[in-house]
């Protein structure tokens, strides 16, 4: 080692471990958790952690409580996480959508495992992705984050935690059991060189603040309880006050705001990695760690001389529909493998508006797409 | 005292109907708030959903209306967050005992310093009368429209079972000795519950012929015992009355200053 170089914080670790360690890196100072396969090293790792920063860990009673408590503490101004598996991320909806509402920032992972009901604890599966959009009722905003390795598990966490805090908006990080588990060698950042956002806080005083401020923004400043800033959070819809409302234009401003702040900020939000080649008749567009065997696919593909475009967005939610459009628009036929029965090959399809075939490919049986089904499929779709 | 300094006027008149008990412990709530001497700014309510949870709208503290049954569990991230804050939980027997039971028994088994004012009014108010788990055997709802064929919960000795640190029993008719139970129970260190017994009129007692607000008030006036009373009573004495007063004061480890603790054996109070 050169004298005067950083150490390299090398380690083999799991996503799961990267997850927690990434959150840490983010500012998390309280998660409230249930155990559940494959998502329980995450409180694990944090159970004894997060003391150890002054941070709080608390294991409660059910998945429920552990989003309430979430919740309560971010409202009282920490970073706070909870992490679960399907079943658990079914318990937590009521919740999710009052942090939507209320306008909490938190960051919810679910590793994915097979479904529905108890499915399959301990294999993968991205069939979460839809209830990740639409799991808790009612119009509303969200964000939700697909990373297909452990050291971008790490990064993505912390991009939660921004996104979170500077929308005032809970953020989903959807892993899966493969990513959840898999130990990958990964080379950590120094936690000097990370780019951390926290929410904005209020300038006006506690007389004239209001809680749910309509700012050219769009993302009211946030207080926390006990700051001197005495306000009322509440899942009833409410006006500027805080305070519930029965009022048409009142409700009418407050869902147009909440559900337009994502659509508005969606270019910052999203992040998107394309491989095209120039004049491709093949695009595929992956998520998650069967981006992993599709990266794989593609390079094997145009081995044989195969041109391919290859589009894989970290961000799921908001969906992104002006690429999709984009790349249908430039390809005869698109290429979705998921490990569901094509609830993100249905977006692509609605996205392509008709300009291109989406083909679905998908497995259900617990077991990872491998490379060779897709690379199959290319072939046969380019002879 | 002025009751006013602590209430957001622009916000009333309250949704509580005529009779309704709510606005009675409201008044002792903060009759011990202000007895205390507590600033506004170091209180924060937390109610669930129904009749008595809209309570925290009309208050001028650090307030959060959550969702249905999980007041206690968004109050638990709060108290470990901020300790220092003084966190009130205002919930209602069909709130704190069906849909959120699970939360309630948890939090006094953890012992962690919260102050549970518990409305019970024997009935599912907002919604229109439905069965609770307290409304009595044979009591008409309008989800028991034969009398209520199952039996009730006893509340208090819930919390006490699990492990609460301090629970006490009162009524709105004895409202001056609901604020010092409520007073107690905010100054004592863990999980503390006050079940305060309020008619519900409207969705209560017109089905079940007791009458109105004042008819109510009687009626609890008659059923209440003191707990020293109850005492030399028999169990066939003891039907139908409401045992009322202190029923559990006890020390007991507290979970937030164990968790402190815990920070502070493994070094993480330094950072």
């Amino acid at each position: 080692m050169v004298s005067g170089e950083r150490k390299k914080n090398i380690r083999v670790i799991t996503g799961n471990e990267a997850c927690a360690m990434g959150a840490l890196a983010a500012g998390l100072r309280f998660f409230a958790g249930y155990p559940i396969t494959p998502s329980s090293e995450i409180a694990e790792v944090l159970s004894k952690e997060l003391p150890r920063v002054g941070g709080k860990f608390i294991q409660m009673e059910d998945e429920i409580s552990s989003m309430g408590a979430v919740i309560g503490a971010s409202l009282a101004g920490l970073k706070s996480m909870t992490a679960t598996s399907g079943p658990g991320f079914s318990l937590k909806q009521e919740n999710l959508g009052y942090a939507t509402m209320a306008e909490v920032p938190c960051v919810v992972v679910n590793v994915m495992r097979g479904g529905p009901s108890t499915g399959l604890p301990t294999l993968p599966s991205q069939a979460d992705v839809m209830q990740a959009r639409w799991g808790t009722h009612g119009d509303h905003p969200i964000i939700a984050i697909v990373p297909n390795s452990v050291r971008e598990t790490y990064d993505l966490t912390i991009r939660a935690f921004n996104l979170s805090e500077r929308y005032r908006i809970p953020v989903v990080l959807l892993l899966d059991e493969i990513i959840g588990h898999v130990n990958e060698k990964v080379e950590l950042p120094d936690e000097s060189e990370l780019e951390i956002w926290d929410r904005i806080r209020p300038n006006d005083s506690p007389e004239d603040y209001l809680p749910y401020k309509f700012t050219e923004s769009d993302i009211p400043p946030m207080a926390g309880f006990g700051e001197g800033y005495r306000f009322h959070v509440t899942g009833l819809v409410h006006n500027e006050t805080g305070f519930p409302t029965n009022k048409q234009h009142e409700i009418k401003k407050l869902l147009t705001r909440l559900n337009r702040k994502v659509e508005r900020y969606s270019e910052e939000i999203m992040q998107n990695y394309a491989d095209y080649d120039d004049e491709a008749d093949i695009g595929i567009f992956a998520y998650g760690s069967t981006s992993r065997s599709a990266r794989r696919a593609v390079a094997l593909a145009r081995e044989k001389g195969v041109r391919i475009k290859f589009l894989r967005p970290t961000v799921i939610w908001p969906f992104p529909e002006k690429e999709v459009a984009e790349l249908a628009a430039s390809v005869k036929k698109i290429i979705v493998p998921e490990m569901n029965l094509g609830q993100i090959a249905h977006e692509v399809e609605w996205a392509s508006r008709g300009q291109a075939d989406v083909v679905k490919l998908n497995r259900i049986d617990g077991e990872p797409i491998n490379p060779l089904e897709i690379l199959n499929l290319i072939m046969e779709i380019a002879s | 005292m002025d009751y006013m300094k602590y209430i957001r006027k622009n916000n009333l008149p309250l949704i509580w109907c005529p009779g309704c008990g709510d606005g009675i412990v409201l008044k002792a709530i903060l009759r011990a708030i202000d007895r205390i001497g507590l600033s506004q700014d170091e209180i924060c309510m937390v109610s669930g959903i129904g009749c008595s949870s809209r309570l925290t709208g009309y208050v001028d503290f650090n307030t959060l209306h959550t969702t249905h049954g999980r007041a206690i569990a968004f109050a638990t991230g709060i108290k470990m967050a901020k300790p220092e804050l003084h966190v009130i939980v205002i919930t209602g027997d069909g709130d704190a005992t069906a849909i959120g039971g699970n939360h309630y028994i948890h939090a006094a088994r953890r012992n962690i310093d919260l102050t549970v004012v518990l409305f019970n009014n024997n009935i599912y108010g907002m919604t229109g009368g439905q069965v609770s788990p307290t409304t009595p055997i044979g009591a008409r709802a309008s989800t028991a429209p034969y009398g209520n064929p199952e039996n009730s919960f006893n509340i208090s000795g819930l919390a006490e079972a699990a492990g609460a640190s301090f629970v006490a029993r009162g009524t709105v008719y004895d409202a001056l000795q609901l604020d010092k139970y409520i007073e107690k129970a905010i100054l004592k260190k863990g999980f503390s519950v006050v079940e305060a017994l309020t008619p519900c009129p409207t969705a209560f007692g017109r089905r079940n012929k007791i009458g109105n607000g004042p008819a109510m008030m009687k009626l609890l006036k008659e059923q209440s015992v003191s707990v020293n009373k109850a005492k030399k009573l028999s169990e066939e004495e003891l039907k139908d009355k409401i045992i009322t007063g202190i029923l559990v004061d006890r020390e007991l480890p507290e979970y937030t200053e164990n968790y402190n603790m815990l920070i502070e054996r493994v070094g993480g109070s330094k950072s």
